[in-house]
């Protein structure tokens, strides 16, 4: 079973520890990422109703800290995100927690199957 | 071990570090745990974390403790990039002197401590003798941890009354800390979001709040006055629902059942309708009134003359809106107001405060799970007074602005900021030829207005010396000795959640590695003031004998907190009906009527009205309307990001990523009247000053509303005078009036001045 990053952005705060925790964790400096938040409006939706979704996105580099899996942890990210909105785990896990609420998308980084 | 409460992220289900002791050995790592105050800087929030050492002694990385009952394993970006900031080149991280003549150069020359001490000793002992001890100001600033010293730094360890916040008005936290006194008797009523409970958020004696009720405070990147922000979230996936009374629509607001975009400065009105709505509706909790209120017919009377549909006008707010949040607050079972600094920076605040804490009381929401959390007089921990009593009446009586503003003067041991300033710059009533620059950085657009003329003042003094981790553009106007800051890896102390004020947590700060020569705010005022004023501390042989009185009231042994790393402290709810808010033990509240003031017997001893009133701010387009056409935009500062706590962290290259440029934020339509484009360079002005600001076009401020950051300086910028470091091209502080202030000295228009915006280059 792959292993995935569930995302509740319903309460994602876009706070960016997990970018943070990620370029700590791996050394990737300025201008590279392992993840990084998609600021995902604001925008009018009408008068009253602003679109804002904050959206952390796994990047090509995100491998899911192989080396903390490899010691039984957490990702960073997962162990550092402020609103507590990250999961990791089995697929089949992250998709009965999945169903529990809608505003939640999962992740399955990995290498490319195209090369 | 009490269970520890889910957050959610799953960290139960893998391999953590619940349970390790508070050092411990893993892959070549000394991982000692402990908890952050600063520096870099942050309020009281006492962040968990695990400082990973290597063979070297070197902080390699940190992470998250899992084991600290609030944080849980989370981490902000500061925190995360604490090993940057601890080894960057620029750091200071050994005492370092500059000679008079060169002030305003980078000519530093690295000293010992022993000399810094023997040359700050004879500079003040001499300028003591020559022009007395009030002629030295201590300069303070925001919550760090030598913040809060202020007071102690100048009346304990150097012998002068004049400790100053250096912010006009003291806009910051004591405004409301003051309409707390004067109408509760209790410091400050903290959202309660069970901090102190074993059982966190599944403790049987708590309640999630129905609702939460954020007032001019965005909390999640701010960590207000060491309130962890991202309770709410915590709270809201338990259940709770959302108010947001904010003029911008935060992120959070766009999660609130009702978003409130007040004009800015128009809070006192919206207050005012709230409470009309809850007392013309029979909302309000009549048998916490009859019992614990004070003054509830004057205050009927009084809010009767704010129709909602009146402040509805004021506050360019749909009337629907007031009366549907009121009702939804006032209906909730248990709800809690987070009120934030927005209330200080006005002149209108204490009042704006007053009818806030009326309407926690008037709903019974006052010490109750869930509600308003209230200290308790038998669980203080520390003496906040730490040398007042030691000046004696006579250099009691000359702190700056006693006479003008005795209110804010008693209440926070702070001389008057817009007086001192003045005091400074004409030598009434007597001159300033001394100061001492306290973990703050006050002319970078952080809590000075007028930045330019304190820099003038500050010039001017006989002798500066200073301790922080930066030579920042403050310190290389005017100091002429650093002493190098620890930060909270190198330090030994304790951290309070919310300065102690509210029943919470205690943490332990460790020193997990050294630094250079650096030294924590305590050890520096332990052995400067047993140079200066030896009889002040000659009751503490060592620095722990200091720091265990000082920052714990004798409660805590530091050893003992050191193993703990965190301790809960005692809540108990209801406080008034067990005699524990007043320090006579009777029931009721801490007020000269025992009661909660809502006709404040202490506000009218002041001089002031005794019942909430509004008043226009004193730029806006209903006072002002004449300045209006040249200065369209009503202009709110100050707002929190992520990755800086104030006008730190801009060397740190993660962080600097993260936020690279000052921005003002505009509405679309008003940017496109202007031809002004998403992140152009735009000059900021009004009657008081200018400043240049990258636009970010976003609908999250209304049409005719600005909002500025503050704190920017350029440490990569030429660090000399006159450009020192870039700190007046970007300042909003330049555009900030000086003594705009509330009746009793309180409040400034920091978020509710007016300006206009133009492209640069016109």
């Amino acid at each position: 079973m792959r292993n995935g990053l569930l995302i509740d952005y319903e309460f994602c705060s876009g706070c960016q520890s997990c970018e943070i925790a990620c370029k700590q964790e791996h050394g990737f400096g300025v201008g590279k990422w392992g993840i990084r938040v998609l600021d995902e409006g604001p925008w009018e939706i009408d008068e009253k109703t602003m679109n804002w979704n904050k959206i952390p996105t796994p990047t090509s580099l995100c491998d899911l800290c192989a080396d903390r899996q490899a010691k039984g942890k957490l990702p960073t990210c997962v162990h550092h995100c402020l609103a507590g909105v990250m999961r990791f785990g089995p697929i089949d896990e992250l998709i009965v927690e999945m169903d529990k609420k809608p505003n939640q998308v999962l992740f399955v980084p990995g290498p490319y199957t195209c090369k | 071990m009490a269970t520890r409460p889910k957050i959610d992220s799953g960290i139960e289900a893998f391999n953590n570090d619940l349970d390790k002791p508070w050092q411990f050995e893993e892959d070549g790592y000394t991982v000692t745990r402990g908890c952050a105050w600063s520096a870099p800087g942050c309020h009281p929030v006492g962040c968990g974390i695990k400082f990973y050492v290597n063979e070297d002694g070197i902080l390699e990385k940190v992470e998250g403790d899992e084991n600290q009952p609030i944080t849980q394993g989370r981490l902000c970006v500061r925190c995360l990039t604490l090993p940057d900031m601890t080894y960057h080149p620029d750091r200071v991280i050994y005492p370092m002197k500059r000679a008079f003549e060169d002030r305003g150069k980078n000519k530093w020359e690295r000293i010992t401590w022993d000399e810094a001490y023997e040359i700050i000793e004879t500079n003040i002992k001499d300028i003591k003798e020559k022009y007395g001890p009030e002629s030295i100001v201590v300069f303070g600033g925001t919550g760090r941890e030598g913040g809060p010293m202020c007071g102690p730094y100048g009346q304990a360890m150097l012998g002068t009354p004049n400790s100053c916040y250096t912010q006009s008005g003291y806009a910051c936290y004591i405004p409301r800390v003051a309409a707390a006194t004067f109408v509760t008797g209790a410091t400050y009523p903290e959202m309660d979001y069970a901090g102190g409970l074993p059982g966190r958020y599944d403790d049987p004696m708590y309640k999630i709040p129905e609702v939460m009720m954020t007032w001019g405070k965005e909390p999640l990147p701010s960590n207000g006055d060491g309130f962890f922000g991202h309770s709410v979230i915590d709270c809201m996936k338990r259940g709770s629902k959302l108010i947001s009374v904010d003029p911008r629509t935060n992120w959070l607001a766009t999660r609130a059942v009702y978003h409130l975009p007040l004009r800015p400065g128009t809070d006192a009105a919206l207050g005012m309708a709230m409470l009309n709505i809850i007392i013309s509706e029979g909302l309000y909790d009549e048998e916490f009134v009859s019992l614990y209120c004070y003054g509830f017919e004057q205050l009927a009377e009084r809010v009767a003359t704010m129709p909602p549909e009146r402040a509805a006008e004021i506050c360019g707010i749909d009337v629907e809106d007031i009366y549907g949040a009121t009702r939804m607050y006032a209906n909730a079972q248990n709800a809690a107001i987070l009120w934030g600094l927005a209330i200080d920076q006005k002149a209108n605040g204490a009042q704006a405060g007053h009818c806030i804490l009326a309407l926690e009381a008037l709903t019974g929401n006052l010490d109750v799970p869930g509600g308003q959390l209230l200290g308790d007089v038998t669980d203080s921990l520390a003496d906040l007074g730490f040398g007042w009593s030691s000046l004696g009446p006579e250099l009691q009586n000359k702190i700056i602005g006693l006479k003008e503003y005795p209110a804010y003067v008693a209440i926070v041991l702070n001389s008057h900021a817009d007086l001192t300033l003045e005091a400074m710059e004409t030598g009434e009533p007597y001159e300033i030829h001394a100061g001492f620059i306290a973990s703050t950085n006050l002319l970078a657009g952080t809590c000075a207005a007028q930045p330019k003329r304190w820099h003038d003042a500050m010039q001017k003094l006989d002798f500066v010396f200073a301790a922080d981790c930066w030579i920042t553009p403050t310190i290389q106007c005017c100091a002429d000795v650093i002493l190098p800051l620890a930060t909270f890896a190198e330090r030994e102390s304790g951290v309070a959640v919310h300065y102690g004020a509210s029943p919470n947590m205690t943490g332990s700060v460790v020193n997990a590695v050294q630094v250079g020569e650096t030294k924590g705010d305590l050890e520096i005022q332990y052995e400067i003031g047993r140079r200066i004023m030896p009889d002040n501390y000659a009751k503490f042989p060592t620095l722990y004998d200091f720091m265990e009185e000082f920052r714990f009231g004798n409660n805590i042994d530091y050893n003992e907190l050191k193993e703990e790393v965190t301790r809960q402290r005692k809540v108990t709810y209801k406080k008034y009906e067990l005699g524990l808010l007043r320090p006579d033990r009777k029931r009721g509240f801490n007020t000269p009527t025992g009661r909660v003031e809502l006709y404040s017997t202490m506000f009218a001893q002041f001089g002031e009205d005794p019942l909430p009133y509004y008043e226009e701010p004193q730029r806006s387009p209903i006072s002002t309307p004449e300045l209006m056409e040249e200065y369209p935009f009503v202009l709110t500062t100050g707002s929190r990001v992520y990755a800086y706590f104030h006008s730190e962290g801009k060397q740190i290259p993660l962080l600097r990523e993260l936020n690279p440029d000052p921005w003002i934020e505009i509405n679309p339509k008003d940017a496109e009247k202007l031809g002004i484009i998403d992140g152009e360079w735009v000059n900021v002005e009004n009657e008081f000053g200018r400043c240049e600001l990258k636009a970010k076009i976003t609908p999250v401020v209304r049409q005719g509303l600005a909002n500025a950051q503050h704190g920017f300086w350029f440490p990569e910028e030429d660090a000399e005078e006159p450009h020192l470091y870039g700190v007046w091209r970007c300042n909003i502080n330049n555009l900030m009036p000086h003594k705009f202030v509330g009746k009793l000295g309180f409040g400034a228009p920091f978020k509710c001045i007016i300006c206009k915006i133009e492209k640069l280059n016109k």
